[in-house]
């Protein structure tokens, strides 16, 4: 005890001084080299220091933790300010957003009928990162949900996504059942999915939209290429609401009738496929379209058969005797031949080794309105001739029939011209052969022929006539338009387009009749037959256009697969019903004067009922 | 006003306190409440609790604290000595009876009579290890104090190892060793000592899955870590952070929390950072690096060897402790559990820190230097009390 009493004077003192007790013990220590033995005292020494602690080092080392701490909570600050600038990672709701089936604007038909149009949905998504369990989530979620992969759905829900979709398009049952399994990280998205009220009528312009409600066909397609992705894609948030609706020029009644119209016919002559369309050729709109079979974009899969394109537009044929309306117009126009000029078609025509016959052989010259309502090859080929095969390219490529044409649908296909142009060729293609375009181009031209001469590039959206006629070309003059209204008009009176003659709509109209090439040659049993029919004649608003591929005899077609038994035979029924559909007003007495300009030009006979003309004639 | 003039208890207790310390804790406290609140009710409403059990709890419990902050703080060095050594008997003897008859929660048997026992035992250990060391500086001949403080760590750490509790053992290694450091250690051993901490690290990766699970995770967070672990924590814990940005999203409007589990414990930083944001968080992380430099800067000052070591080893305990939890928060470290000083909810801890913080308040009272002399002349007396 006395020991410990006496230690705290000199530590006293020599703290205050600032040398602590064990410092002086160690300079004890350290004056040891100079005793005997040097080496081992600088050894115990230096053990010595090893096994003690020294206090004096203390108040030092106790600053140096402090700084270590303050580096620490410095690099805690830093962090936190590296957190503090680190932008929000892509929300959520911006992710869904993304991900979910934007808003697309309505499509009405010419009348304000809805044609497709957005509903609301509910989509389940799931975040995998805040999912605690993901076995139990794709066990339960796929019992609530039977139609999803389990594994497929194991695999998205293990990814490090900060979201994925489990099902979109749920009823809401499903809803109800999935939010009843409480499972954090799953959840409900609101989405919109496109619906197509009438089915399939009108199918192929429409087209139709993906899971994420872009178009990838038709005109869903074409409003997507208007700017509508554009502005999802720079994140505007629209809503069917702020979206002006779209207004097509088909009027959906008028389509479903000749859908209708056309389904009958189908079925009657058995044909592998028809297709039917009404042009309104003073502004080009397309009233109404069907091509059969068709698809109900409702359930798009069926859209990717390949027998389910748009013929009208898509598929490529040769028109047969409707392109005989495009010769004459030539001839006439080209003032070769007027509408007195006689033609000769005796026999045969021969060239080289081939021979071009008429189906309805007169043996005789025969004038232009005869060739026309005698739907005469020979009479046709020999016109083209007389304008030669660079007039009559030169004339085919200003009616728009030698390049693809590109309406608002997407889908379009190239003509298929020969591959070397000829005499030869010309002659066929004066009758419809050799040239294979879309019906709706040939419809282009029909119009431009019976519109007064005016090229106008068919729309599937609403437009006024003015605008139509504001930038279309004069392809023909008004007199030949007139001469190729009267011709029709003849042959619906006394031609082949009788059928189609519906009383008081005073119908022109012309039928054509394709030899199928089947194996590269010619087919003498299969036949693409088309019709085209203007109503009014004398003042056409309408043109209607039936196209039939390979279709069969029936008995009342007396074993006759020739257009008029049957694609003109649907024009009529369709003109039929949808004439009061459309406004066309049924006249009880045929008009007085309806060919002014041919009067003017002294061809008498062309306002003369067509019975009367004969008999002069 | 208290007056100079007059020497009462309580003035003497005002006038040689370290008021910014006592101030800082103070703050500290009603931040624990008002963060609490944003970060206990999702837990509350999963457990069919009240939303504000754990903040009502959490206030139940500061008044016990308080008074045992207060308390001790009057304490003069010698009594600190004495209390602690109390504390620590009752305490290892609780962990002790924990582990034969303490009831299994969540893999460990920590818990005894409805307190945690190891909570005490880290202020109560701090002190007598810094009562060891202090007297082993001091160069004393006649009792083996720096061995008797190289006994302690084994002693108190292996019942912590069997609940097993790695947390706390870490803690009070770290500490230990820091201490040791401070007595002056000669740098043969600090290297040593860090040397056998590494390997000790190593070992448990080696030998431990969940240790190793956790460290490969961190490393290599793409990996699935052995599947043991994920972190969804952590990773839940950083997007918190993200969604609050610099100004948070506003009090009760956090979501993450939701699905943030143990939010009002251990990730209740991250709760914090979702509703008040960045800048409110570096607030509070100055707030303890004020309370931890301050403390050792006091430990710096004091010329009673004890008291240094016992201000230092205080600080230093709420120090580590607050950095492992921040740390883990915004995974600049491992994940391990460990509760953020003050803020978390917990009543065992609550009063284990105003334990130690109360001690740390009274070895860092200003004393005459007489007293302090005399005090370290009379030492010996009271070292065997």
């Amino acid at each position: 005890m006395s020991d410990h009493m006496q230690i705290p004077d000199p530590q006293l003192m020599k703290s205050a001084a600032e040398a602590p007790a064990p410092d002086a013990e160690i300079e004890i220590y350290d004056d040891g080299p100079q005793a005997a033995q040097p080496s081992s005292d600088l050894s115990r020494a230096w053990l010595r220091r090893l096994f003690s602690t020294r206090l004096e080092k203390s108040d030092r080392r106790v600053r140096f933790v402090a700084i270590g701490f303050a580096a620490v909570y410095l690099l805690i600050a830093g962090k936190l300010v590296w957190l503090g600038f680190k932008p929000e990672p892509a929300s959520m709701r911006t992710a869904a957003a993304e991900a979910s089936a934007a808003a697309r604007p309505d499509i009405l038909d010419r009348n304000g009928e809805v044609l497709a149009t957005d509903v609301k949905t509910m989509s389940v998504f799931a975040e995998p990162r805040r999912i605690i369990d993901k076995d139990e989530a794709t066990e339960l979620l796929t019992a609530a949900l039977p139609d999803v992969d389990p594994k497929e759905l194991r695999e998205r829900l293990g990814s490090r996504k900060g979201f994925v979709w489990v099902k979109r398009e749920i009823t809401p049952k499903q809803q109800q059942e999935v939010y009843r399994l409480g499972l954090p990280g799953v959840g409900f998205w609101p989405e919109n999915k496109r619906v197509y009220p009438n089915g399939p009528v009108g199918a192929h312009v429409l087209g139709f939209t993906n899971v994420d409600n872009q178009g990838i066909a038709g005109i869903e397609k074409f409003i997507d290429g208007q700017g509508l992705a554009d502005l999802h894609g720079a994140g505007f948030n629209l809503s069917a609401e702020n979206l002006a609706p779209i207004a097509l020029s088909l009027d959906a009644k008028a389509t479903f009738a000749v859908r209708d119209e056309l389904a009958k016919g189908l079925e009657k002559f058995k044909a592998k496929a028809a297709a039917a369309a009404i042009l309104d050729v003073n502004t080009g709109e397309v009233i109404a379209l069907a091509s059969l079979p068709d698809y109900d974009p409702n359930n798009p899969s069926d859209a990717l058969a390949p027998d389910h394109i748009n013929r009208m537009n898509v598929g490529v044929y040769e028109m047969g005797s409707t392109f005989k309306a495009l010769t004459i117009a030539m001839a006439l126009d080209s003032n070769k031949v007027n509408l007195n000029s006689r033609i000769d078609a005796h026999g045969a025509l021969r060239y080289g080794r081939f021979q071009i016959h008429d189906y309805h052989g007169q043996n005789r010259a025969l004038t232009v309105p005869e060739v026309f309502t005698y739907s005469s090859n020979i009479g046709t080929a020999r016109m083209a001739l007389m304008v030669g095969v660079d007039g009559h390219q030169a004339f085919l490529r200003k009616m728009g029939q030698l390049d693809r044409m590109r309406t608002e649908l997407p889908e379009s296909a190239e003509p298929i011209l020969p591959r070397t142009w000829g005499e030869l060729n010309t002659m066929t293609i004066a009758f419809g052969h050799g040239l294979a375009v879309a019906p709706l181009q040939a419809m282009m031209a029909v119009g431009a022929l019976v519109n007064g001469g005016y090229l106008i590039k068919p729309t599937f959206l609403k437009r006024s006539e003015a605008d139509a006629k504001r930038n279309a070309p004069q392809a023909v003059r008004p007199e030949t338009s007139e001469a190729l209204r009267y011709v029709m008009r003849l042959n619906a009176e006394i031609g082949s387009a009788r059928k189609a003659n519906i009383a008081g709509y005073f119908i022109g109209g012309k039928t054509g009749t394709a030899e199928k090439v089947v194996n590269g040659h010619y087919s003498k049993t299969k036949v693409f037959t088309t019709f085209m029919a203007i109503a009014p004649a004398d003042k056409p608003k309408y043109l209607f256009a039936t196209v039939m591929d390979d279709p069969q005899a029936t008995p009342e077609t007396h074993g006759f697969t020739t257009a008029a038994w049957n694609s003109g035979l649907v024009t009529g029924q369709i003109i039929e019903r949808v004439g009061p559909l459309l406004g066309l007003e049924p006249r009880f007495k045929l008009p007085e004067l309806p060919f002014p300009l041919l009067a003017k030009l002294g061809y008498k006979q062309a306002n003369s009922p067509a019975g009367k003309a004969q008999e002069e004639d | 006003m208290i007056s100079r003039a007059e020497q009462t208890l309580f003035s003497d207790w005002l006038w040689t306190v370290d008021r910014w310390l006592l101030g800082a804790l103070a703050l500290l406290m009603v931040c624990g409440l008002v963060f609490g609140m944003a970060g206990s009710p999702p837990v509350a409403e999963r457990l069919h609790l009240p939303t504000f059990y754990f903040v009502n709890k959490q206030a139940e419990f500061l008044v016990p604290a308080i008074a045992v902050l207060v308390a001790a703080s009057f304490l003069s060095p010698r009594h600190v000595r004495r209390v602690a050594l109390a504390v620590f008997v009752v305490a290892m003897a609780l962990i002790v009876a924990a582990l034969l008859f303490g009831v299994e929660v969540k893999g460990a048997r920590r818990w005894i009579f409805g307190i945690q026992p190891s909570e005490f035992v880290k202020p109560a250990f701090v002190i007598l290890a810094a009562w060891a060391f202090s007297e082993g500086a001091r160069g004393r001949r006649d009792m083996p104090a720096n061995f008797m403080a190289i006994l302690l760590l084994p002693a108190t750490v292996v019942p912590l190892v069997l609940q097993p509790d790695f947390g706390q053992t870490m803690l009070i290694s770290l500490v230990w060793g820091a201490l040791f450091f401070m007595a002056g250690l000669h740098w043969f051993w600090v290297a040593g000592i860090g040397g056998a901490g590494a390997s000790a690290v190593f070992a448990a990766y080696k030998f431990v899955p969940h240790v190793r699970a956790r460290i490969l995770k961190f490393l290599e967070p793409q990996s699935d870590g052995g599947a043991v672990t994920d972190t969804f924590q952590v990773d839940t814990a950083r997007d918190s952070f993200i969604a609050g940005g610099w100004f948070g999203k506003g009090p009760g409007e956090g979501t993450l929390k939701r699905i943030l589990p143990d939010s009002h414990t251990d990730f209740i930083f991250a709760v914090t950072g979702e509703e008040f944001g960045v800048i409110v968080c570096i607030a509070l992380v100055s707030l303890f690096a004020f309370i931890v430099i301050r403390g050792l800067t006091d430990a710096a000052r004091n010329e009673d060897p004890f008291c240094r070591f016992a201000a230092a080893g205080l600080s230093m305990l709420f120090g580590i402790q607050s950095c492992i939890n921040l740390a883990v928060n915004l995974r600049l470290m491992p994940a391990k559990g460990m509760t953020l000083p003050f803020i978390s909810y917990g009543g065992s801890s609550l009063i284990s820190l105003a334990l130690g913080m109360g001690f740390l308040i009274a070895v860092t009272r200003k004393r005459p230097r007489t007293e302090v002399l005399l005090d370290a002349a009379l030492d010996p007396g009271a070292a065997r009390a």
